[in-house]
C-alpha cells in the first residue's frame, strides 16, 4: 500500500474524516481513492472521464465509473456522500457554478482544488510577456488547454459568496506546493493553487 | 420426467448434474402458471468452502449453456467461457465454487418446451408456459436453496446472462455480494425485439415446424432455426469485424458465380453458423428464450424507475460494455450505472475498447479480464475471502 500521495491530494485527504463516504470526481488513476480507502476506511467512489484512468482504477479494486462532472453528478441523490471532491478539475468543466451546486447537493461538503489564475507568475507573463501564461500548474498552450473556466482565488471566494456557500477551510499553496498563510489579497498573488472545503449555508 | 430426452439432452445430462425441484412447491411463473416438478441441469467447478462464502454463479447467454469450461458433450467444442473460467484463470476453481445453470425453457437438460407436461403426459411444445428472465432466476435461486448455498460471492453474466445478473441483484439483493452484468441492458430495445421477431418468424415459417409439434411428426425445422441463427449472428458482430474477417472475399472460387450459391465468404460463414446451431439448439426453445429476453424490462417491473430496482442494495456492482457493441450499446449500460448511482449503490463501470461487437464478451479481451480480476480482488478483500495458497 502506497502511503505517499501528491501534496494537494494529501491536503484533501487530511480534510476527510475517517469512516465517511466520499465521491472523487475526476479521480484520475485513483491515488486519492486508494489512500482514503486504505488509510481512512472511507467508502470512497470515483468518477473519471478518461477510460484508461477508469480501467486502471477498477482493475486495482476501486469503485469507479466513467463519467464527467457536468453530466453525471445529476444521477446521484441528495446527500449521497459526506464529501464530494473535485481536484484540479473545476476549471475544465463546462458549467463550474452548476457543478459546484450539484456537488453540494450530492455531498454534505465539497472539497475543491484549482490553480490560481492570479498567481504572480501568471500576471507577469500576461502583463509583460503579452502571451497566454504557461506555468507548472497551467502547463498547456492556449490552443490545447482543457481549462476553459480559469479563475483566481478571489474569483472563487466571490462565487461562493454569490451562491451562499460557506467556506469552512481554505488552504493556499505556493509554487513549491507548501501552504502559505497570508491575508486574502496577498494569497491571491502568491498562491499557485488553493484547496477549499465548502458546505451549504 | 427423465424419459423422452433428446439425444442432446441425454449427452448433456450424462456430463453434468441435475436436480428435480418444485415437487411440493411449484414455481409460480410470471405468466401465472405453476410449474412443477421441473428439472434443472447445472454444472459446477471447484468446491464450496466451509463457510459457503466462495460461490460464484455464472449466467449463460441465449446460445450457450451450462458447459462453461469444458468440452461440450454435443458439439465437442471447448467451453464458451474457458478464457475466463479454469485453473489459473480469473475465475479459478481452486478458489471459487463456480455454478452455471441451464436456464428454464432451454434445451440442455433443464425443463423447457421439450419436456412432457406432468398433468397430461404429452410433450409441452408450444403449450409450455412462456417464461421470463425472472422465472429463470427464481429457478436458479430454488436450486441454490436445494444445494444449501445461502448467498453468492459473485454473479456474472453477459448479454442474456447480464439480464439475469440484474434480475438477481434486484430480486435477491441480500443473496448477491457482488454482481457483474456485462454487455447487457435493463430492457430489450425495439431493435433487439425486431431482430428476435425475424428469427422467430423464420422458425415458424418453416413447414417442418408444424405449429411446434415437429417432434411428433419426426421433422426438424432446421432451415428456420438456421436462418434465425444467421440473423442473430450478424447482430453479435460489428460491421468492422465482419469487414475485416471477410470483406468481399469469395468462397472457393475466383469469380462471381452468377447464381445464389454462397459466392461470398461471409455467406458461407453464416450458413455454417446456422447449420451447426441446429445440432445443439431446439427451435421451440429458441422461441421461448428470445421471448424471455424481449419481455425483460427491469424498470417496468419497478414502477418505471430503474433506480427503484436497486434501492438499499449493498451489492457491489461492476458493469462492462464494449465500444463496438451495437446490440447492447454502452449507453444502455450507462443507464443502469445512473440508476445505481441514483440508488447510491456501489458501482464501477468500464467501457472496453474493442472492434469485435457484442461477441467481444465471449472472446479474449485482456481489458475485460483485468477489470474483472481487479474487481473480484477488491470484493474478496471486503468479503474476507482467502487467496489461493
Amino acid at each position: 500500500m502506497n502511503n505517499s500521495i501528491r501534496v494537494d491530494l494529501q491536503l484533501i485527504a487530511d480534510m476527510v474524516k475517517p469512516d465517511t463516504r466520499a465521491l472523487d470526481v475526476g479521480c484520475g488513476d485513483g491515488a486519492l481513492l486508494a489512500y482514503l480507502t486504505n488509510f481512512k476506511r472511507v467508502d470512497a467512489r470515483g468518477m473519471e472521464l478518461s477510460q484508461a484512468g477508469v480501467n486502471a482504477c477498477v482493475a486495482s479494486g476501486l469503485s469507479v465509473i466513467q463519467g464527467d462532472a457536468d453530466a453525471d453528478l445529476r444521477a446521484y441523490p441528495d446527500d449521497a456522500f459526506d464529501y464530494v471532491i473535485l481536484g484540479q478539475t473545476l476549471q475544465a468543466t463546462r458549467e463550474p457554478r452548476e457543478v459546484l451546486r450539484q456537488m453540494l447537493r450530492v455531498g454534505k461538503r465539497a472539497i475543491v482544488s484549482f490553480p490560481n489564475f492570479a498567481h504572480w507568475q501568471v500576471r507577469l507573463r500576461m502583463v509583460f510577456g503579452g502571451r497566454m501564461p504557461q506555468t507548472t500548474s497551467l502547463p498547456y498552450k492556449w490552443y490545447d488547454t482543457p481549462n476553459i473556466h480559469l479563475c483566481s482565488i478571489d474569483d472563487f471566494r466571490a462565487l461562493c459568496r454569490d451562491m451562499g456557500v460557506r467556506i469552512e477551510r481554505a488552504i493556499v499553496l505556493n509554487s513549491k506546493s507548501r501552504p502559505i498563510r497570508m491575508p486574502p489579497p496577498l494569497a491571491n498573488l502568491f498562491g499557485e493553487q488553493a484547496v477549499f472545503m465548502l458546505r451549504r449555508d | 420426467m427423465l424419459q423422452d430426452l433428446t439425444d442432446a439432452e441425454k449427452m448433456a445430462l450424462a456430463q453434468c448434474r441435475h436436480a428435480v425441484l418444485g415437487d411440493g412447491q411449484p414455481l409460480r411463473l410470471d405468466c401465472g402458471v405453476d410449474l412443477g416438478p421441473y428439472r434443472v441441469a447445472y454444472q459446477t467447478y471447484g468446491t464450496l468452502n466451509a463457510d459457503k462464502s466462495n460461490a460464484i454463479l455464472v449466467c449463460h447467454p441465449l446460445s450457450c449453456d451450462q458447459f462453461v469450461a469444458e468440452r461440450h458433450p454435443v458439439t465437442g467444442k471447448e467451453g464458451w467461457w474457458e478464457s475466463l473460467v479454469g485453473p489459473g484463470k480469473v475465475l479459478d476453481p481452486a478458489r471459487y465454487f463456480i455454478i452455471c445453470v441451464n436456464v428454464l425453457g432451454h434445451c440442455m437438460g433443464t425443463t423447457g418446451p421439450l419436456a412432457r407436461e406432468p398433468a397430461t403426459g404429452q410433450p409441452w411444445n408450444l403449450r409450455f408456459p412462456v417464461v421470463t428472465i425472472g422465472d429463470m432466476v427464481r429457478a436458479q435461486a430454488a436450486l441454490l436453496d436445494h444445494l444449501g448455498i445461502p448467498d453468492l460471492f459473485c454473479i456474472i453474466g453477459g448479454s442474456m446472462g447480464g439480464m439475469q445478473v440484474l434480475e438477481w441483484a434486484a430480486t435477491y439483493p441480500k443473496r448477491v455480494f457482488s454482481a457483474v452484468p456485462i454487455a447487457c441492458a435493463a430492457h430489450h430495445s425495439a431493435q433487439n425485439i425486431a431482430f428476435h421477431e425475424v428469427g422467430r418468424q423464420a422458425i415458424m415459417a418453416d413447414p417442418e415446424w408444424k405449429g411446434g409439434d415437429y417432434r411428433l411428426h419426426q421433422t426438424v425445422p432446421a432451415r428456420g432455426l438456421a436462418v434465425a441463427r444467421m440473423t442473430a449472428h450478424i447482430t453479435y458482430l460489428s460491421e468492422q469485424a465482419l469487414q475485416r474477417k471477410f470483406g468481399r472475399a469469395l468462397q472457393d472460387r475466383n469469380a462471381l458465380g452468377f447464381g445464389f450459391d454462397a459466392d461470398f465468404q461471409v455467406e458461407s460463414y453464416l450458413r455454417h453458423q446456422g447449420s451447426t446451431f441446429v445440432d445443439r439448439f431446439d427451435a421451440n426453445s429458441y422461441l421461448y428464450i428470445t421471448r424471455a429476453m424481449d419481455y425483460f424490462d427491469l424498470a417496468g417491473a419497478h414502477g418505471g424507475v430503474l433506480a427503484n430496482a436497486f434501492r438499499g442494495s449493498a451489492t457491489r456492482f461492476c458493469l462492462m460494455s464494449f465500444t463496438s457493441d451495437w446490440l447492447f450499446p454502452t449507453r444502455e449500460s450507462r443507464e443502469i450505472v445512473h440508476a445505481l448511482n441514483a440508488a447510491a449503490a456501489n458501482v464501477s463501470f468500464v467501457e472496453v475498447a474493442s472492434d469485435k461487437g457484442h461477441d467481444a464478451f465471449l472472446l479474449d479481451e485482456p481489458e475485460m479480464f483485468r477489470t474483472l480480476s481487479g474487481f473480484l480482488k477488491g470484493a474478496a478483500a471486503v468479503r474476507g475471502l482467502k487467496e489461493v495458497p
